[in-house]
């Protein structure tokens, strides 16, 4: 490919992406899944800046799940009536069952996967914020991970809420240890737990300002010198993708 | 210029505050007044011995009664899990193991465990990488409990039991330094297998190590378990049943200390513990004392584990075949720690240039790990570590939470502490064996 100019020698176009008023601080860990190298000014002469990699979509897994994740959807749809409208989703993917929950049903979910007689999803093992920035308009994703004890299954619920709404019930009343881990999600991610009974920083001082773990909050960092030559932040390294 | 008699005092907006840094009880609160004060906030840490490293507690004291307490933690946050998403994959691990320090190949394993099922290669795992994995595991695990042992020990006023922790504990770090080249913070265990094999020598080491550890345990119980001080510091002390576990999170020793025999290595193995044999010890008192007893039999469980995965060491890799992710395959142990073998360095710095593309892209770029998202739990020294990792498909993790055993765990002090004595919230904090690294991350 390439452009006429004037002296009549053929010039390659500048590849897309090679351009060099793109940002220098482009996220490498973005989701937007563009260009190979990271690097985003001058010095890209492969091209590979401008590539642009497919997102995958969450989809549906089609009916049998296959294992228990069968019996455990069966019985949270007898056990909860609202089930249709509660759930979004659901997903099998590596041999791991998760439910996409809308979040304002969160804590009633919770509350029937506890109760139950056929779930029993005594443990709350893991809460946790995931930011889908520029993947998904309801970016900021709860991860609850639940144990069965008596079943010995395990299932993931996921709540998804945007940044300008990001509230969702509390389930601290269901599973009292969700207490510091929705706190840390607060912390890192700015997702509010209505109803939590006190709902702080806990990891970062108390007066800090933003949300570390947010995709669109850099990870900071100075240059270092090493022997002459000057060592860039992690964030600011040449990197693939 | 005079000095007072009192702990200097200021005027807050709550009332007198009192900076105390020892002295007589009785000197400390005669500056209070009796009757408007029968209720004491006292602030513990975030720098005090008892409080296993920056923990801070706040307690509400009437006389040597508990009323409330809360912990604060976060003073060791190191943003670990922000800084995964700026590293590829197999850099991973190096901070990964910076977590709970005490532990670092588990959470190395963790990591490992939930790459590798990202990548769908748990099944490709060989059989020498994962008997070395339960190996180093176990040793780790012991010398963790013998770590508890020693500062616990040394809270409740016992000192001899520290410096006998930790000198058998200083045997486990010389295996690990024979086989990783460090201490701690390995860098050992890898996403597809361990970073290289186990020398001969450390395995010699390894069995003179379980001939002497029983005679020690034994020692450890002579010392402790008849003597009235430890039994009364300890039993009926910070008592948490297993509702109570279970419903504050709280797994591990504390849980099988309350009777309920939940082991994620029998109940939901990994690493292939399923085909060994070893028991899970429980207690049934859910006091300091019982989580004293389990953390003892445990020792004793991981050192028959240990002796049962030297004996099925056979020759084999210890990394996956996949030349795409088996990274770095070639190191070997120098005098500075763990680096690139001279071999190999010589190899693809002279004779084969399509060796040093290879390596430099596996090195500089590292693999890409489809997209998706799983979620791991191991079986770590304090109960359950469970990694929560994300790909986005690219060659850096998207997010990797850790569900820290630590962090979780200490959520139960309050209820172990309020309406105790205030001595007792030394034992119970320091029976859930928080690790603050680990807690904050």
């Amino acid at each position: 490919m390439t452009a006429p100019n004037d002296g009549g020698v053929p010039v390659p176009v500048t590849p897309a992406g090679a351009s060099s008023t793109a940002p220098a601080e482009y996220p490498p860990a973005s989701p937007a899944g563009r260009g190979m190298f990271g690097n985003q000014g001058t010095g890209d002469v492969s091209g590979f800046g401008g590539l642009v990699r497919p997102r995958r979509t969450i989809e549906d897994s089609p009916r049998p799940y296959g294992g228990y994740f069968d019996e455990v959807a069966d019985a949270l749809e007898e056990a909860y009536p609202a089930f249709g409208d509660a759930i979004e989703k659901v997903v099998v993917d590596r041999g791991e069952l998760t439910l996409h929950v809308r979040p304002e049903r969160i804590a009633e979910v919770c509350q029937v996967m506890r109760d139950d007689l056929a779930l029993r999803f005594e443990l709350c093992s893991s809460v946790s914020g995931v930011d889908y920035l520029g993947a998904d308009a309801r970016r900021l994703h709860v991860v609850y991970q639940l144990t069965s004890m008596t079943y010995r299954r395990r299932v993931r619920l996921e709540a998804a809420v945007s940044v300008e709404d990001p509230h969702l019930p509390s389930v601290t009343t269901v599973y009292p240890t969700a207490d510091w881990q929705e706190r840390e999600a607060y912390d890192m991610f700015g997702i509010v737990f209505d109803g939590h009974p006190n709902l702080t920083r806990i990891l970062m001082p108390d007066d800090w300002e933003g949300h570390p773990q947010r995709k669109d909050y850099p990870l900071g960092g100075v240059p270092v010198e090493y022997k002459g030559a000057e060592i860039p932040p992690p964030d600011r390294r040449r990197s693939y993708q | 210029m005079t000095t007072s008699n009192y702990a200097t005092e200021r005027e807050t907006t709550e009332g007198k505050v009192f900076t105390v840094t020892g002295g007589d009880w009785d000197t400390i609160v005669s500056g209070t007044d009796p009757i408007n004060d029968e209720r004491i906030v006292v602030n513990m840490g975030p720098q005090h011995p008892s409080t296993h490293g920056v923990l801070r507690l706040i307690l509400e004291l009437e006389g040597e009664t508990v009323r409330e307490a809360r912990s604060v933690v976060g003073y060791l946050h190191t943003g670990i899990e922000k800084n995964l998403e700026y590293r590829n994959w197999v850099q991973g691990s190096t901070f990964v193991t910076r977590m709970d320090y005490l532990a670092p190949l588990f959470n190395e394993t963790a990591y490992a465990l939930a790459v590798e099922k990202l990548l769908g290669i748990s099944d490709d795992i060989t059989e020498r990488a994962n008997t070395i994995r339960v190996l180093m595991m176990e040793l780790n695990r012991i010398s963790s409990h013998l770590v508890w042992l020693a500062t616990t020990g040394m809270e409740l006023g016992a000192i001899s039991i520290m410096l006998y922790g930790f000198r058998e504990r200083e045997h486990i770090l010389e295996i690990f330094e024979m086989i990783t080249g460090l201490r701690m913070n390995h860098a050992y265990v890898r996403p597809g297998g361990v970073a290289q094999d186990v020398p001969d020598e450390a395995i010699v080491k390894i069995r003179e190590f379980l001939k002497l550890m029983p005679k020690k345990l034994k020692e450890y119980e002579d010392l402790l378990s008849g003597q009235p001080i430890w039994v009364e510091r300890t039993k009926n002390v910070a008592v948490l049943d297993v509702t109570g576990c279970v419903a504050l999170g709280v797994t591990g020793p504390v849980l099988r200390s309350a009777g309920l025999a939940w082991d994620l290595r029998k109940t939901m193995p990994y690493c292939g513990y399923e085909t060994y044999e070893f028991d899970v010890p429980t207690h049934t008192d859910g006091d300091v004392w019982g989580r004293y007893q389990v953390r003892l039999a445990e020792i004793r469980e991981s050192l028959k584990l240990v002796e049962q995965a030297l004996d099925r060491l056979r020759p084999g890799p210890v990394m996956v075949a996949d030349r795409k992710i088996a990274w770095p395959a070639q190191l070997a142990i120098g005098i500075d720690g763990m680096g690139n073998s001279l071999e190999h360095v010589a190899k693809i710095m002279g004779q084969s240039m399509e060796s040093l593309i290879h390596h430099f892209k596996l090195v500089t770029e590292g693999f890409r790990v489809p997209p998706g998202q799983v979620y791991v739990g191991i079986e770590a020294p304090r109960g359950e570590l469970g990694v929560h990792a994300v790909s986005d498909g690219g060659t850096r993790p998207y997010r990797v939470h850790y569900r820290e055993p630590s962090f979780v765990n200490l959520q139960a002090l309050p209820a172990m502490a309020e309406g105790g004595l205030i001595a007792d919230v030394i034992a119970g904090g320091a029976s859930l064996d928080p690790v603050m690294g680990g807690c904050d991350r």
